[in-house]
């Protein structure tokens, strides 16, 4: 079935709640900024102290990942994209209300965590530290860069973000109090080796798609701005969710997402029975909601690290490649993309199910998510995307 | 509980200003209020209620409808910053509203980018700011009241209303059945503390999921939203364990006015419709059928009625008349044009030479200059470049030292966008023929729209009437749907065909954008405006309706359809000022390539 992995109690989050944590866990990213962490604490001369601000920020966890109800392909999606990030990113559309927000949120607490070098704002690897991050090649040289523990950056790129936030900009307060020219990293720095979440993706403006695609595809941010010229290491799984009823993404940023995976909501009643209690019990005690999931989370969690231990020995065999190579022939995907990440998020699929190769059930179980935002438009076609791969992949394997 | 409504004297306001009282209860767990009326006493009076019984140190702000994300989000405060020499953020109107209540004037002219800024505020109670150099999470716990001025199919759009818990529609309500609140500050005060204590059952969660659905609501929001709703009724009360009577009043409050369907086993009970519901208008005067009546005597003396049916009756009772009458006597033509019309709305963003931010530029290639935002990139810098050029031993006294770089010059949305109206006839034999051809049109049309934003609309005509089977989109999604099911045969009421399609055209003229309509016919009507069967008189009706069209100045396209070109369509077009072409064999593709050449004729016009 679907979802081996994944036991059939599975579910499905909600994000109408008023959920706050996220500070929490975008923190993390900065929190290795050591002495930046200290920057960003509202600037004393803002109107009003905030009052309750640490409250918000800090107390409640994200919704965990085990607790979603059903959306299994979403869920699979980004397994998939966890085991093997090079998978180029998931891209989200449904409905409203289905979880999508929340499910990405809860991949921060569901990752293994990572090392990084301590005080590195890129997160860079102690292990093997970028040659493109200034921060670790001055200290390189010296013995072994200190390291610590955090979780994986999942990082928000909130609505209305400006440019300058995103790709980094002068640092005010340097600027303004010492008169000094420095960099201030921005979320594509607290994103490196992490996760970059847009909502709303279609809704973002054009000329900031453009940008974030470009990094997303180099792997490296170039800030050459304000008299700055600065180059890190920007290495991101991209998600992007939205609603396709508010307007379609444009086919050149459609390409670029590895996986898609169209989400509904459940019809049948208990599905949504279940939804509905497991929202209101996360919403009166979030806490321990999510304390009685952490077994779950965990089980999950060691899972997606055997596999990224088994991804590179698992083999897969000529017949298999010949399918994929026919599935994409005869959807008239353009390009070798589709084939290539096929075979791929096939590969981090056989790595969750703790396979050795891959085989056509991988293949035929992911290759909706990898193929149908691949499909050539076809506006005289009634069919959705999805059930013209159904159909093709029924025509291919059944027969 | 009884004791909070008397249930004597329960009216639709008395019942409206329970909704606020619940509302000022858990305002940032029930995320908000649609709250459709046109400003007036009977508005004023519900919005006094609910302040009166906020806190009273509670914020209350106002958002107007054209916010820009730096005052709604919030951003550098230019002047702190340059007085204090570090940097200061200004707190945007969000976060302001931290605990207390945000008014969205005119909500149905918000933008959906607006909207959904709006809706992840409300998931998360936490503005994340990531503008101007800064990177601030600000607590913003906060109910919206959306204030829907809308008439029509103009709504809210979905991402802030499936949010908002509440729905309610002040329109009917006389100035005389406004009364005094149902609660006070103290008991709104004391049902917040004991919010966190109120209990539901779990078999009282089914009821609501089963309600939803019964009532054909497909997001899982409004269910939720509904345990909430129950909790501050029970909270209100006095309670801290959720009763029947609660979750009656949340379903009312929360599901009525969302309904899709009936549930089935209400069919029966509905009595009779005194005459042909077929066209939908001849909605009865009950007025307001008073929700509250009839609903929930029942807690007194338990009946043995299952609670679901409790539960479904007292909703049904709360569902506007309006709605009510539509969802009983589904007429496909007709709903399909009200959710297509109503999810159109959704999308609108502003178009005509709205700024939309602003890009490092020359001013003195043409951009208009912006200076705060010149200043905004600037001031960070005059220190450091103070020290340069003091190093280099130039002293000069500028106040300000702007360099070329800092200029930012504004960026508009460059172009009104243009939106295509089709108008076909889908009357006769050759109906179903000639729907394809306009549907394959539609679907490439709007294939290519992605990067223009143009959109697409689709009025059909046959038999007794023209229909707007889809209302203007950009959403090949939307468009799909729509176009799915799609009647054919009848008569050619022409005239019906003209002015509806006149009427998607004003109404998008009226957005600020440019309507081009593309009427597909053979011009032979033979269907009056009375819906009478008399040709000549169809023949006048539609040459008028032609000349409206032609009064308004919008460009239109005559598509003569008919096997063998006839003059009576060559008329029509000379009414209405239209280019005429003769189109006997077409295809989607040649469709597509003549609508396509009078848009880049429309568009060069527009340019000048």
């Amino acid at each position: 079935m679907l979802n081996k992995f994944d036991s059939s109690t599975d579910h499905q989050g909600f994000s109408a709640g008023t959920a706050a944590g996220n500070a929490r866990n975008e923190s993390t990213g900065h929190a290795t900024n050591g002495k930046r962490a200290r920057k960003r604490e509202p600037a004393s001369g803002a109107k009003k102290s905030s009052t309750g601000r640490q409250a918000v920020a800090a107390t409640r966890p994200e919704f965990p990942f085990s607790a979603i109800v059903g959306q299994a392909e979403m869920k699979l999606a980004l397994l998939c994209a966890a085991v093997d990030p090079g998978l180029g990113g998931v891209l989200i559309f449904g409905h409203r209300g289905t979880g999508k927000s929340t499910v990405v949120r809860s991949l921060a607490a569901l990752l293994p965590p990572i090392r990084v070098v301590a005080g590195c704002p890129y997160n860079c690897d102690p292990e093997a530290p970028s040659a493109k991050c200034e921060f670790c090649r001055e200290d390189s040289g010296t013995t072994r860069p200190n390291s610590r523990q955090v979780r994986v950056p999942v990082v928000d790129l909130p609505l209305g973000a400006t440019e300058d936030r995103i790709v980094g900009a002068l640092d005010l307060e340097r600027a303004l109090i010492a008169g000094e020219k420095a960099y201030e990293p921005g979320l594509l720095a607290r994103a490196n080796r992490g996760f970059l979440y847009i909502d709303e993706v279609n809704l973002l403006e054009d000329h900031l798609v453009d940008l974030l695609l470009d990094v997303a595809a180099s792997g490296e941010n170039v800030v050459e701005r304000e008299g700055l010229s600065v180059r890190h290491p920007a290495r991101f799984v991209l998600i992007g969710s939205g609603n396709p009823e508010e307007g379609e993404l444009r086919p050149q940023l459609l390409d670029r997402y590895g996986l898609s995976v169209e989400v509904t909501t459940p019809t049948d009643i208990e599905t949504r029975m279940e939804v509905v209690k497991r929202r209101d019990a996360y919403d009166q005690d979030p806490v321990g909601f999510v304390s009685s999931w952490k077994n779950r989370d965990a089980r999950l969690r060691s899972q997606i690290k055997q596999a990224r231990q088994r991804l590179p020995s698992i083999t897969v065999p000529e017949s298999t490649l010949r399918r994929a190579t026919e599935l994409c022939l005869s959807l008239g995907c353009d390009g070798l993309r589709g084939e290539l990440t096929l075979i791929r998020a096939a590969r981090a699929l056989a790595g969750l199910e703790k396979d050795d190769r891959v085989n056509d059930s991988h293949l035929r179980r992911i290759a909706p998510a990898t193929l149908r935002h691949r499909l050539r438009r076809d506006p005289l076609d009634e069919a959705g995307s999805s059930t013209r791969v159904e159909r093709a992949i029924a025509e291919l394997f059944d027969s | 509980m009884s004791e909070v409504y008397p249930q004597s004297e329960l009216t639709i306001w008395t019942h409206y200003s329970r909704a606020a009282a619940l509302f000022a209860v858990d305002p940032a767990g029930l995320h908000g209020v649609v709250l459709r009326s046109r400003p007036g006493p009977v508005r004023d009076c519900w919005l006094a209620q609910l302040h009166e019984l906020l806190p009273v140190d509670s914020p209350w702000r106002r958002m107007p409808v054209q916010v820009g994300d730096e005052r709604l989000l919030g951003g550098l405060d230019l002047s702190a910053t340059l007085r204090s020499g570090r940097p200061v953020a200004e707190r945007g109107l969000l976060a302001e509203c931290h605990g207390g209540v945000l008014l969205v004037a005119m909500a149905e002219r918000l933008e959906v980018e607006s909207a959904v800024r709006l809706g992840a505020v409300m998931d998360r109670g936490v503005v994340v700011l990531e503008r101007g150099g800064l990177s601030r999470r600000l607590p913003a716990r906060l109910g919206i009241v959306a204030l829907d001025e809308g008439i029509d199919d103009e709504t809210v759009p979905t991402a802030l209303a499936d949010r908002c818990a509440i729905h309610l529609n002040l329109e009917q309500i006389p100035v005389s059945e406004l009364g005094p609140p149902v609660s006070d500050r103290e008991a709104v005060a004391a049902a917040r503390v004991r919010l966190g204590d109120v209990r539901i059952g779990a078999e009282l969660i089914e009821v609501l999921c089963r309600a939803a659905i019964a009532f054909g609501i497909e997001s899982l929001r409004p269910a939720i939203l509904s345990i909430r709703v129950a909790r501050s009724a029970a909270a209100l009360a006095g309670r801290c364990e959720v009763s029947e009577a609660d979750i009656a009043v949340a379903a009312q409050l929360v599901f009525g006015s969302r309904a899709t369907a009936l549930p089935e086993t209400q069919e029966d009970q509905l009595p009779e419709p005194e005459s042909e519901p077929e066209r939908g208008e001849s909605a009865p005067e009950s007025q307001h059928s008073q929700p509250g009546d009839d609903d929930f005597d029942s807690t007194e003396n338990p009946a043995p009625q299952a609670l679901d049916d409790r539960v479904l009756e007292a909703t049904r009772a709360a569902i506007p008349p309006q709605l009510l009458q539509q969802l009983r006597y589904p007429d496909p033509g007709r709903s399909a044009v009200r959710s297509s019309a109503r999810s159109a709305a959704r999308r609108r963003p502003a178009r005509r030479g709205r700024r939309v931010g602003t890009r490092p530029g020359d001013p003195a290639s043409g951009a208009r200059l912006n200076l705060v935002e010149t200043l905004r990139v600037a001031a960070p810098w005059q220190r450091v470049r103070r020290a340069r050029s003091e190093a280099t031993g130039n002293t000069g006294n500028a106040a300000v030292r702007l360099r070329r770089e800092d200029f930012r010059v504004n960026r508009y949305q460059q172009r009104a966008a243009t939106t295509t109206v089709f108008a076909v006839d889908a009357s006769g034999s050759a109906a179903l023929h000639r729907l394809a051809e306009a549907k394959g049109a539609v679907e490439l049309l709007l294939a290519e729209s992605y990067q223009r934003r143009d959109q697409v609309a689709l009025v059909s005509f046959r038999g007794l009437r023209a229909d707007l089977l889809l209302a203007p989109t950009r959403s090949l999604v939307r468009a799909k749907r729509s176009l799915a099911e799609l009647p054919g045969g009848g008569g050619t009421p022409l005239a019906a065909g003209i002015r509806l399609a006149l009427d998607v055209a004003l109404g998008i003229l009226r957005k600020g954008e440019t309507p081009v309509v593309i009427l597909l016919t053979d011009g032979r009507a033979n269907v009056a405006l009375d819906g009478k069967g008399d040709r000549q008189q169809a023949d006048r009706d539609a040459h008028e309706a032609a000349r409206e069209l032609l009064v308004q100045g919008i460009t239109t396209l005559l598509v003569d359809t008919s096997p063998r070109p006839r003059p009576a369509a060559q008329q029509l077009a000379a009414s209405l000022g239209a280019g005429y072409l003769a189109l006997p064999h077409a295809d989607a593709e040649r469709l597509t390539g003549a609508a396509r050449s009078v848009l880049t004729e429309q568009r060069a016009r527009c340019a000048v």
